[in-house]
C-alpha cells in the first residue's frame, strides 16, 4: 500500500520513454505498447479507486521527506475519480486515434500521448502547490505539441494563442505561489490551510489577492470568464482525439479550484473562508451565457462541442460557487458526466465531419451521406446527454446542482442562468441535428464517403458510460456526496496529510 | 535594497507585459522573456534579502538564507527557458505558414492602405 500512490505517475512516465524507443521497431509496436500502457492505466486506476473506496486514501511522501518539508502526494477520493476518469477518456481517444490512424502522420503521437497522461496525473495527485505549477507545466507542454500536431494554418493560429496565453497564466501562477510563500512559508496544501488559520490580521489582504491570483490563473486553465477565447479556437482545430482528451484539461482548472481554493480558504480559513465562492459563482454564470450564445451562433459542429465544453466548465462553476456540500457532489457528478460525454461527442463530431467528405462538420444543407440514420440515432443521444435532458447523466447532474443551489444563495439567479442557457443549447443543438440530418438536399448525388464502423465504437463505449451514469447513479451519487463531505472537511485534510500515521482513518 | 529589487521587478513586468499586448510575435517572446525574468526575481526575493548568510542550518548558526525559493527558482528558470524555446519555434512555424508575424495572420488594414 505504501508505493501506490505514486503508480499512477510513473506508469505514463516510463510508458513514455518505453514507447519512444519502441520507435526503432515499428510504428505498430508503438500502437501496441501505447494501448497497453493506457488499458494498465485504467486497471490501475480501478484498483486505486476500489483501494479508496475500502480503506480509505493515502499519502505518499516523496524521499520519506516529513510532511510539510518534502513533497506530498495525496490520493483520496477526488484525486481518485479524477484518475481514474482521465484514463478511461484517453483510452477511448486513443482508440479512435488507432483507428482513424491520426497517429501515423507523427510517429511522437503515443510518446506525447503519454506526457500528457504524466502530467494530468500529477496535477491530480499532487499536494503542494509549487509541484501543481510544474505538473501544470508538463502538461501544457504535452498539450502544445498534441494542439499543433499535424498541420494547417488555422491550428498553428490557435495554438500560438493558446501557447502564450497560457505562458502568460504560468507566470501569473508564480507571482502567486511567490506570494503565498512569502506570507505563509510553506507550499504544501495542507499546511497552507493551517498557516491560512493563524494568519495575522495584517496579512489578511496580501493572502486574499494572492489566492484571487491564483483563482486567475485556475480559471485560466478551466476556460473561465473572461479568459475564456483560446478555448474554442484551440479544442474546434485540433485533431478529434486530442480535442477529446482536451475535455478533461479544463477540468484540472476546475479540480485546482476544489482542491487549493477548497482547502486553504476552506472552513478554517476564518476571516478568508470560502471568499473566492462569490466570483467563481459570478464569474460561471457569465461564463454560462456566453458559452449558451456561442453554441447558438456556432457554424461547425467541432466549434459547437468546444462551447458546449465551455458550458459544461460554466456549470461545474457554479456548483463550486454555491458553496454547499450537495451542489458541490453534483458538481462531481457532472463533472464524470461531462467529461465522458463531451470526449465522446468530439470522435462523433470529427467522425461526421469524415462521413461528410467537403462539407466536413459545417452546419449546412448537405446531399445525403453514408450511415445517416446510425449517426443521426448516435448524435441524438449525446445531444441528449449533453443539454442534459433525462434519461441520460447530464440530467441527473443537473438536477444534483441544482437542488443543492436551493440551499445557498442567489438561488433565483442560478435558476434563471442554467435552465435558460439548458435551453438555448436544446435549441443550438436541434437546429444542428435537423439542418445535418434532416434538411438534405436531393439536387447533388449522394455523397460517397464511408468510414469504417468501428470508429463509432470509442465514442459509443463513452456513451455507455454516461448510461452507466444514470444506472448506478445512486452508488455513485453516495460516493460523491462522502467526497464533498470530505472536501468540506478541511481539517480532516490537515491532520490526514500532516500526520500520515492517520492513514486509513 | 528592498526598494531597488522591488522597482526592478516592477520595471521588467511592466515592460513585459508592454510588451506581450503587442501584437507580433517577436516582441511578444521578448514580452515573455522579460516577465519570466520578473517573476524569477520575485520568487527569488520572497525568502527575503539575506546577505552573506548560509542557506543551511548548521551548529551554531542562527542567521540563515531560506534555500527553498533558489530551489523554486532553479526549477522555474529551467521551464520558463523550455518554454522560450518552444515558443520560439512555434512563432517561426506561424511566420512561416500565415506569411508574416502577426499573431492573427493577417495584416491590419489601416497600415494596408496607408502604404498604398
Amino acid at each position: 500500500m505504501t508505493h501506490v500512490a505514486i503508480l499512477p505517475i510513473l506508469l505514463p512516465l516510463f510508458g513514455a520513454v518505453m514507447v519512444l524507443f519502441a520507435k526503432v521497431m515499428s510504428h505498430k509496436t508503438q500502437q501496441a505498447l501505447s494501448f497497453a500502457l493506457t488499458t494498465l492505466l485504467v486497471f490501475l486506476n480501478i484498483w486505486l479507486f476500489y483501494t479508496v473506496l475500502t480503506k480509505g486514501g493515502a499519502t505518499y511522501q516523496l524521499g520519506n521527506w516529513e510532511a510539510p518539508f518534502g513533497i506530498s502526494l495525496v490520493l483520496d477520493g477526488l484525486s481518485v475519480t479524477m484518475l481514474l476518469l482521465t484514463s478511461v477518456l484517453a483510452l477511448a481517444s486513443l482508440w479512435y486515434a488507432v483507428i482513424t490512424k491520426i497517429d501515423g502522420a507523427n510517429v511522437h503521437f503515443h510518446v506525447l500521448f503519454q506526457m500528457q497522461l504524466f502530467g494530468i496525473n500529477g496535477a491530480f495527485l499532487t499536494g503542494d502547490v509549487f509541484n501543481l505549477f510544474v505538473f501544470f507545466e508538463i502538461l501544457l507542454i504535452a498539450s502544445y505539441s498534441l494542439l499543433l500536431y499535424g498541420h494547417g494554418r488555422e491550428r498553428t493560429k490557435a495554438g500560438l494563442h493558446y501557447v502564450v496565453i497560457n505562458l502568460v497564466g504560468s507566470t501569473l501562477f508564480l507571482f502567486a505561489i511567490g506570494t503565498l510563500y512569502g506570507i505563509l512559508g510553506t507550499l504544501n496544501i495542507a499546511d497552507m490551510a493551517l498557516q491560512v488559520s493563524k494568519l495575522h490580521p495584517d496579512n489578511v489582504n496580501v493572502v486574499a489577492a494572492a489566492g484571487l491570483m491564483l483563482l486567475v490563473v485556475f480559471g485560466l486553465k478551466a476556460a473561465m470568464f473572461p479568459l475564456y477565447f483560446w478555448l474554442p479556437g484551440a479544442y474546434a482545430r485540433t485533431s478529434a482525439p486530442v480535442a477529446a482528451l482536451f475535455a478533461i484539461m479544463t477540468k484540472v482548472g476546475v479540480y485546482s479550484i476544489i482542491r487549493v481554493h477548497g482547502t486553504v480558504f476552506g472552513t478554517e480559513a476564518g476571516y478568508l473562508s470560502f471568499f473566492h465562492a462569490p466570483w467563481v459563482l459570478f464569474l460561471g454564470i457569465l461564463t454560462l451565457v456566453l458559452a449558451a450564445f456561442g453554441t447558438m451562433s456556432a457554424k461547425a459542429l467541432k466549434e459547437q462541442v468546444a462551447y458546449l465544453v465551455l458550458g459544461s466548465v460554466a456549470t461545474l462553476l457554479i456548483a463550486i460557487g454555491i458553496n454547499t456540500p450537495q451542489a458541490l457532489s453534483g458538481g462531481l457528478y457532472y463533472m464524470v458526466h461531462s467529461t465522458v460525454v463531451a470526449g465522446g461527442f468530439f470522435l462523433l463530431a470529427d467522425t461526421l465531419a469524415s462521413l461528410r467528405g467537403k462539407y466536413s462538420d459545417s452546419i449546412e444543407k448537405t446531399p445525403p451521406f453514408g450511415r445517416m440514420i446510425f449517426s443521426g440515432s448516435v448524435f441524438f443521444a449525446f445531444a441528449v446527454a449533453m443539454a442534459g435532458m433525462p434519461p441520460l447523466s447530464g440530467f441527473f447532474g443537473k438536477m444534483m446542482i441544482l437542488s443543492g443551489a436551493l440551499e445557498g444563495e442567489h438561488v433565483g439567479l442560478v435558476y434563471t442562468t442554467v435552465l435558460v442557457a439548458g435551453l438555448f443549447v436544446i435549441i443550438a443543438l436541434t437546429r444542428t441535428g435537423s439542418q445535418i440530418f434532416y434538411d438534405t438536399s436531393t439536387d447533388e448525388p449522394f455523397l460517397k464517403e464511408q468510414v469504417r464502423f468501428s470508429q463509432f465504437y470509442p465514442a459509443l463505449s463513452l456513451l455507455l458510460i454516461s448510461a452507466c451514469l444514470v444506472l448506478f447513479a445512486n452508488p455513485i451519487s453516495t460516493f460523491t456526496d462522502q467526497v464533498a463531505a470530505m472536501l468540506y472537511d478541511t481539517k480532516g485534510y490537515m491532520d490526514f496529510v500532516l500526520h500520515p500515521t492517520m492513514e486509513g482513518r | 535594497m528592498e526598494i531597488l529589487i522591488a522597482l526592478i521587478i516592477a520595471t521588467l513586468a511592466g515592460a513585459g507585459i508592454f510588451l506581450t499586448l503587442k501584437a507580433r510575435t517577436y516582441p511578444i517572446v521578448l514580452g515573455l522573456t522579460l516577465l519570466a525574468y520578473a517573476v524569477n526575481l520575485f520568487l527569488f526575493s520572497m525568502g527575503r534579502l539575506q546577505v552573506n548568510m548560509p542557506p543551511v542550518l548548521r551548529e551554531g548558526v542562527s542567521a540563515y538564507t531560506d534555500p527553498l525559493p533558489q530551489a523554486l527558482v532553479l526549477t522555474a528558470i529551467v521551464i520558463s527557458f523550455g518554454m522560450t524555446a518552444f515558443v520560439v519555434v512555434l512563432a517561426l512555424r506561424a511566420r512561416h505558414e500565415l506569411g508574416n508575424d502577426h499573431v492573427d495572420g493577417v495584416e491590419i488594414m489601416h497600415k494596408a492602405g496607408e502604404n498604398q
